[in-house]
């Protein structure tokens, strides 16, 4: 071939790759205009915990939101607490429904989120093999539990993910004045399903939200030993994202959520399929 | 960019403090993969033999077989390893998920279909006339598989690349049967995720990177038995 035929051919062969980015340009513009013109349905990126997802809350929650308020169409991402603060702090998500209520009163004092509301809690349980090795079910107080544990150097399979559970198991922890580690300390860097899942295996303890455990009971063989405590309490938030993308959407999911018909939705979630509700809302207070 | 700069140097830290335990990680990642090829090596290679020396309507699904093997989805193996293993399963008086060994059946089951049909593919290169003369030779069935398996050697080295490459990799699997146990279990692809999740990106980009490292060497290590194959030959 002559340069000028190279050339020739070069130069078509740009003009078609031209061509092509226009029209799939157009073909994209086309698309989202026809979306915005059809009016409605606004992407409302909601970050939040493993456990709402494990325990079926979620797909409660989001339908009857999405028939309540049509112009929003919510996509979930179901995370550790940890990574949903930061999936917030990039604006990758609008709203975030978590609980580590401390993490999330500092992520609204550094700006990242707009304000923050309790939403609901319900009871972190410590579980583990049906006859307690390690005598759990005797104990006087969460961290007592946890320092038997210890002192039996009895199997206790972690989160280790930087989630609430993990926080609030890292707290109870320091309560008991031990500094876990060692081949008993289990750290699986997963949700609490996974995790949950590893204890029954391994016959192991766990600290775990008592939604995720009962919702998975029946694939496990692990039992609720130890719940009587007031630290054991796992409180919900929801945070609006400072700057989000959806931000009126962030709003009038955190709106719906504290409101009557969220409320009453987790209030009488779970009490078909375990004879009690999972969830006692709480969201009626003020915005903090 | 800001996200990228900052993991970066955060990830750089890791490697280099040992803030994180990546190169622990590493070496657990090694250990299992390096495991599980060993033992696809000692399955996949007769397998590969056979499939690339016999003509039979055996051989021809069993070629079929190996060759969709290879597309095995990770996840699929890890279920399957994973119910086999449980406490409620067949083998759980075994005792074994959530352990290396678990992770090492995993990624064998993986690695074998892999390490069968490129073995095949080489064998099936050899001359045939070579095998003639080497019976009329009077070798046994024996020396002539060796000899076929001499001549393919450059095969039998892309078979290994290949199955390392395909369960260094892998995360479906390990994850399952492994459970990514801090200290016992955690390898390179389940902390990547673990570490995404978090939303720890530096540890994550850290462990990435030596990941890719592996991948580009044994891929180097390949070439370059490729070329001193290809230089002997010229000699």
């Amino acid at each position: 071939m002559t340069d000028r035929r190279v050339r020739l051919a070069a130069r078509r062969a740009g003009l078609l790759v031209a061509a092509l980015t226009l029209a799939s340009l157009a073909l994209a513009s086309g698309c989202s205009r026809e979306e915005t013109s059809a009016a409605a349905r606004q992407r409302l990126v909601l970050a939040t915990t493993t456990s709402t997802q494990d325990s079926g809350l979620l797909d409660v929650l989001v339908p009857a939101f999405e028939a309540a308020h049509p112009a929003y169409s919510v996509e979930v991402i179901a995370v550790g607490t940890g990574e949903a603060l930061r999936l917030g702090q990039q604006k990758d998500a609008d709203v975030l429904f978590v609980h580590a209520p401390q993490e999330e009163a500092a992520f609204v004092a550094a700006g990242h989120g707009a304000e923050r509301r309790d939403v609901c809690y319900n009871r972190f349980v410590i579980v583990g093999p049906a006859d307690d090795p390690a005598g759990v079910k005797a104990a006087a107080s969460a961290s007592d539990a946890l320092a038997r544990i210890a002192g039996r150097q009895a199997p206790f399979a972690s989160r280790g993910d930087g989630s609430g559970t993990h926080t609030k198991e890292r707290a109870l922890w320091g309560a008991a004045g031990v500094e876990p580690g060692g081949a008993w300390y289990l750290v699986t860097g997963q949700g609490m399903g996974e995790t949950l899942k590893i204890a029954s295996e391994k016959q192991a303890y766990a600290l775990t939200d008592e939604a995720t455990f009962l919702a998975m009971r029946d694939a496990l063989d692990l039992a609720a030993l130890f719940d009587r405590d007031a630290a054991l309490r796992n409180q919900y938030g929801v945070v609006v994202v400072a700057g989000a993308r959806n931000e009126r959407g962030a709003r009038d999911f955190a709106d719906w959520i504290c409101g009557n018909d969220g409320q009453a939705l987790i209030g009488r979630f779970g009490a078909d399929r375990f004879g009690r509700p999972l969830f006692t809302p709480n969201g009626g207070g003020d915005a903090q | 960019m800001s996200v990228f700069a900052e993991a970066i140097a955060e990830g750089l830290d890791a490697l280099v403090s040992g803030s994180v335990d990546v190169w622990g990680v590493v070496a657990t990642s090694l250990r299992v993969s390096g495991a599980a090829v060993a033992v696809a090596l000692v399955l996949g290679v007769p397998a590969g033999l056979y499939l690339g020396t016999r003509r039979s309507a055996t051989r021809n699904a069993l070629l079929v077989l190996a060759n969709a093997g290879m597309g095995l989805p990770p996840v699929v193996v890890g279920l399957v390893t994973a119910m086999l293993l449980s406490r409620r399963g067949p083998l759980g008086a075994l005792d074994l998920l959530y352990t290396r060994p678990a992770m090492v059946i995993a990624q064998t089951v993986i690695a074998v279909p892999v390490v069968a049909a490129v073995t095949g593919a080489a064998v099936a290169s050899v001359p045939f006339d070579l095998r003639l003369q080497a019976r009329s030779l009077g070798a046994s069935r024996w020396q002539e598989s060796l000899l076929v398996l001499k001549e393919a050697r450059m095969g039998l080295v892309a078979a290994v690349a290949a199955g390392f490459g395909a369960v260094i990799s892998e995360v479906g699997a390990v994850m399952m049967v492994g459970g990514n146990l801090e200290g016992s279990t955690r390898v390179m692809t389940t902390a990547i995720v673990q570490y995404t999740r978090m939303g720890r990106y530096g540890p994550a980009l850290a462990l990435s990177a030596v990941l890719l490292a592996l991948v580009v060497a044994v891929n180097a290590i390949l070439a370059q038995v490729q070329r001193s194959a290809e230089r002997f030959e010229r000699s």
